[in-house]
Parts: C-alpha cells; structure tokens; sequence
C-alpha cells in the first residue's frame, strides 16, 4: 500500500479517531438509520476531544466520508399533484381533501400541469438531462396517513436525470474565502406528499390529517459527492435559493417544505466505500451539518473499535412493491423542435419555451454583483442569503452617488449586523434605503466623519421619522468646514505638547496617534481623524 | 392486486434452501422459503399462519407460471393498456375538497376531525424494521 496521503477531504477537516470510550445515541435526538454490532470495549486510545487540522499521528487512520442527499421539496401549486384539492398549510385537519386523495374507490390521479413545469424548469436550471417520456410508478407500503396502500412516483424513468448543483463553502482561517464544488443530480422525480400522522401514545393511536396527502413533490437526488456536514449544508442552501429564484418552491425547512434525507458512509482513502447508513428527515439547516457530521464520527468509532456498520434499512437487496401506475400513460415532453401540430396547448409542454423563461439563477445574479459593484464573492453570497437584502443594496445603490464599495460595506457590516442583533427580517427594518442613501451621500460629500456617520445611524435606528440631516443638525455632528481652523488648533496643540512632538520626531510611530487625539477632543469630534493627520504631518515635517 | 407484488418477489428470490417441506413442484426451484414468506406476510398483510396456506400459495403460483407458455420473444412490454394514450393535463386550480364531514362519515373512529388509526405502523407480531417514512 502506497504511503498514507493526507487526504483533505472537507474545507479544514480531517476525520481523526475521536477516541470516545463509547457512543451514546439519544433517542429522537439524533436520529440514525442503524444500529451497530461489535466490540463496544474499553478503547485503547487516550480520551481526547476532537480537533480540526491536527496531524493524525502514527498508526492513526485517515478517514475520509460520503454524504449522498436525497431532498424532497414542496412545488409551489395551487393544488395537487394528482387532484383538484388545495395546497395550504394552515387549514382545518382533512378540509383540503379530495375523494381522490382519501383514496375512496373509482377515483383516478389527473396530472397538474404547473407540477409538471416546475419539475423541468428546476431540471433545466440544474443541468439536467430532460426525459422527453417518463413514467409513474406505485410505490408500495402499509401506513396510516397512505390510505392508497400505495405513493405515485417515479422511479424507472424519471422526468429529469444527470445534471449537476454548483455551490460554494468557505475555507480559510475566518472563513472568508469561497471555493466552488460541484454535487451530481442523479435524478429528479414527481411524486406524491403523504398525509401527517399525529402519534397519541396515551391512548394508544394515531390521529391521521390528509391535508397534505397528495401535495406535488420534487425529490432530488445528489450524488454522494459531499464528503462532510458542512458541504451538504451549502449545497443544501444553494438549492433552496435556486428553488426558490425559480418560484418552483418555498423550500422552507422549518416548515416542512423541503425534508432531506442523507447517506453518509466512511472508508480509508484509497479502499472500496463503506457501508452505507440513512440519515432520515433532516427538517433544519443548521442540525442537518451536525447530525451528518456526527453519524460520520459515530461510524468512524464503531469501526475504529473493531465493530461494523449495519445498515437495517435496506435488508434486502431488491426493490419490493413497486409496479408501473397503470392509472397513467407516460408522460411526454416536447421541444419546439417537435411540437406536435394541431394540439390543444394547454396540453402540450415545449422545454424550449419554459428554458427561455427561466428567471436568473442565484449563481449569475452574484456573478453580476461581483462584475458590477467589484465586491468579493463572498459578499454577493452574503447579500443574496438573507431575504429581501439583495433589494435593499440595490435601492440604497439608486439613490446615492456614494461608491459602490463603500454601500457594501455598510450594508453587510452595519446594516445587517443590528438586523443581526436584534434577529430581525430586512422587512422589518426600521432604515428605509432612502434613508442609508441620504447618510452615505453626507459621508461622500465629507460633510460628516465616518465616526459621526455610524452615529448618525444608531440614531436613525432608534428613532423613526427622523432623516439624517436632522440628526446631523440636532447632535452637531457635522465636520468643520473651515480649513483654517482646523490649522490653527493643529498648531496649537502642537505647542502645548512639545515632548510628544519630540517623540514623534524621533520616530515613535504611535506618538501622532496621541496628537490626534488631543486634536479631535480640541474640536469636539468635527474633525475627521485622517485630515487631521494629515495637517499635523504637513505642521510637522515644516 | 397484492398477488402481483408476490409474483415479483417470488420471480426475484434466489431459491432458498430450508423451507417448507412440500410436494414434489414441477417448476423444481419455486419453493418457497421461511425468509420469503415471512417478507411477503409483512409486505402484504396476509397471514400464512399455516402449512396448507404456504402449500395453496405454491398452487396458485404454478397456476400463475402457465403464463410462461405464452412465446414473448421480441415482444416489448406494455406498461399499460393505456400506453398510447395522451397523458392529459389539468390546469393549476383549486375545484375539490372542502368535503371533511362527508369523508369522516367513513371512518371508524374520529377524533376532532381526524381520522383515527392504530398506533405507529399496522401492528404485526414479527415486524421489526422501521417504518419506511416517519413523517411527524
């Protein structure tokens, strides 16, 4: 076997045997799709908290990790993928049911069109391979909120197969720094949403609401090309921005309109991939990256400990229960290309038309800012990851004539960091763009200190109604005009305080700092502090 | 329409080598083992509580394989009968539902306008995988 190579499998992770004695599993807190069997003995490495970026010493294996996701978004339709019933997500149990959802006998599936286009606009917008036939199949089970018996979807051959998701992570000591990665789409397919089962242990039963069954699904597949929690969390978050640009779906996590599922495995470099194990229903961002992550730690124990992964959700190799829809005829697509002449429209799908119609993409609308505005491209990540940010930076962007830069900088540090604060939505903002133009053109026109102008903000923050130059006005923050004196208060100082002039004259490069300070107390604050600086050097070196 | 989802996993089980002692099969390898049947009871929800029942299921799969008689050489499968028919395609409006009394009627027990069912998945002596969604 070749020498051990330092694998760098993830942005500033290498997986280490975390020498944990044992591994405790918290019921419906983490939730794992396997058990394990094998020695769970005394390990033979001292106890030791995991750290990132450290050497694996001699004898120690290097473990590299396979993340697979399989995510099932909500589509954004007015009814259902198969019925005339609506989709909502706030209505009395079982009124948005038809007798076709119920499953009630000689009820037939009837296929929404929106469904469909928003399958192949999502296909399209991810590279995808469009099928111009695909197929519905029956997917077979027994549970309470399946009153089929059966879920319509589409597994042989689905709408949409081979196209590929870009997303970025940051890398680097602050994380600063972008680096692209690619996740393959195997496939994407329609299917149909089940009912919610509410479990009522008390008195022994299942409370069933159909609301939900029936509701039209995109689940993607993405290859197992993620190797650790924090890429599948961004590519995660890439889709739900791509999703949600297309208007295909809301993919809101918290509530439940995007469910990922993961398949993690590990395996030393170089050897075959382990066995696989399912992580199921991942329902937040920020503990899917924790839970994959742990599952990776929690196989790389087991087998580091001598035991072996089981995987108990597929205990036996064929796909049982799956037959052809026969309540369905395949479902054709065409392109302008083949439009077949004669037909109804309304029952004629063209790629073509729908690929023309496609709105910007997250990756080119951040490709545009970085081009425009010169900022970096984790600031266009930044501004196109919180809602309603990105209009925001474009109407303060109308409005002043300050640069580009300078708005960026306001809006991603100050801006955003007492929405931050104060866990509020760029909606509920109490600045208006009007408001952060106007404060940026005073910057601009130097009419105000930077200093005076983070001020200014705090103010307009606080008190609605207020425009800058009120503020200005009222807090007397605005910067002396007047060259000259400005010139004689530099001066002045500069004779009250001959030994600091000394020290600087002698090189000490901290000793101006205590000159423009004394300065700036002279007046009061209206000075800028580089101007400053600037009058004493000249004063100075004279 | 369970009998279609045997056929498949039948076709699909490699042959066993302990099971059911049973009469001499003309088809030879179509016995049918313990493993499967305890599969299939799960899958299906049919009780193959006894010996005559498992020696019926033999029956009627032989039954069934008088199917192969049929020459399909070069043939391509039909998925449907409907297979050449347009696929037709509903617009995007809301025109059913609102229906929760009417459909309540069916059920046994209600609660609240919910359906009531029986805990966790349909309870079954030997079932001990999980459940394939677990959706709450």
């Amino acid at each position: 076997m070749a020498t051990p190579i330092l694998r760098w499998c993830c942005p500033g992770r290498r997986w280490v045997f975390a020498g944990i004695g044992s591994v405790s599993r918290h019921g419906r807190g983490v939730p794992t799709g396997s058990t394990s069997s094998g020695k769970r003995g005394q390990s033979s490495v001292a106890q030791q908290p995991l750290i990132t970026a450290q050497k694996p010493r001699k004898g120690e294996r290097e473990w590299a990790a396979v993340v697979g996701l399989e995510i099932h978004a909500q589509i954004a339709s007015n009814s259902k993928l198969f019925s005339g019933s609506q989709v909502d997500f706030a209505a009395p149990p079982n009124s948005l049911v038809s007798f076709f959802d119920a499953s009630l006998p000689g009820t037939l599936p009837v296929l929404n069109r929106r469904c469909v286009e928003a399958a192949v606009m999502t296909g399209l917008a991810l590279d995808c391979h469009i099928n111009r036939r695909s197929l519905f199949d029956r997917k077979h089970y027994f549970y309470a909120d399946l009153p089929a018996g059966y879920q319509i979807t589409q597994q042989r051959l689905p709408i949409a197969v081979n196209g590929s998701l870009v997303y970025s992570v940051c890398v680097g000591k602050r994380q600063s720094q972008m680096v692209t990665k690619t996740a393959g789409v195997k496939q994407i397919q329609l299917e149909q949403d089940s009912g919610k089962s509410l479990h009522d242990s008390l008195r022994s039963q299942t409370l069933v609401d159909l609301n939900r069954a029936g509701v039209g699904l995109l689940e993607v597949v993405l290859e197992p090309d993620m190797s650790c929690g924090e890429e599948a969390a961004a590519a995660i978050r890439e889709l739900q921005l791509i999703l949600q640009a297309l208007g295909t779906s809301q993919a809101n996590m918290a509530e439940g309109q995007l469910r990922v599922d993961a398949n993690i495995s590990v395996h030393n470099p170089g050897e075959p991939l382990g066995v696989r194990t399912e992580v199921k229903n991942l329902n937040s961002a920020r503990f899917l990256a924790k839970a994959i992550d742990y599952e990776i730690q929690r196989q790389i124990n087991e087998l580091e400990n001598g035991g072996k992964i089981l995987n108990e959700t597929r205990s036996f190799d064929y796909k049982l229960g799956f037959m052809p829809e026969p309540n369905l005829p395949p479902l054709l697509l065409y392109d302008s290309g083949s439009l077949p002449t004669g037909t109804d429209p309304q029952q004629v799908i063209n790629i073509d038309q729908l690929r023309e119609q496609l709105p910007e993409l997250p990756r080119v609308t951040r490709e545009k800012l970085v081009q425009q505005y010169g900022m970096l491209p984790e600031h266009s990540f930044a501004l196109l990851n919180e809602v309603g940010l990105l209009e925001f930076f474009q109407n303060v962007i109308k409005e002043t004539r300050a640069e580009p830069k300078k708005v960026t900088s306001w809006v991603l540090n100050t801006f955003l960091g007492f929405l931050k604060q104060q866990n509020l939505a760029v909606s509920e903002s109490p600045v208006t763009p009007s408001a952060l133009a106007e404060l940026l053109d005073l910057l601009d026109r130097k009419a105000i200190s930077s200093s005076a102008a983070k001020q200014v903000f705090q103010e307009l923050w606080r008190s609605k109604g207020k425009t800058p130059a009120q503020i200005v006005a009222e807090k007397k923050l605005e910067l002396m005009q007047d060259a000259e004196v400005l010139e004689q208060l530099c001066r002045s100082t500069l004779e009250a305080h001959p030994q600091v002039v000394t020290d600087v004259k002698k090189g000490n490069p901290r000793a101006i700092n205590k000159l423009i300070g004394l300065v700036r107390r002279a007046t009061l604050g209206r000075a800028d502090p580089t101007v400053i600086k600037e009058v004493l050097e000249r004063q100075l070196s004279s | 329409m369970w009998t279609r989802a045997l056929w498949l996993g039948l076709r699909a089980s490699a042959g066993g080598r302990r099971g059911f002692p049973s009469k001499a099969d003309p088809q030879g390898s179509r016995r049918v083992t313990a493993e499967l049947i305890e599969h299939l009871e799960r899958l299906a929800l049919v009780d193959f509580g006894s010996q005559e029942a498992v020696a019926r299921l033999e029956k009627a799969i032989a039954f069934a394989d008088r199917l192969r008689a049929v020459d399909t050489d070069g043939v391509e499968p039909m998925e449907s009968v409907l297979e050449d028919r347009c696929l037709y395609l509903r617009s995007d409006n809301v025109v059913e539902g609102n229906c929760a009394e009417e459909l309540l009627q069916n059920s046994h027990r209600v609660v609240e306008e919910y359906f009531v069912a029986p805990p966790g998945n349909i309870s079954w002596p030997k079932l001990d995988e999980k459940e394939p969604f677990s959706h709450c």
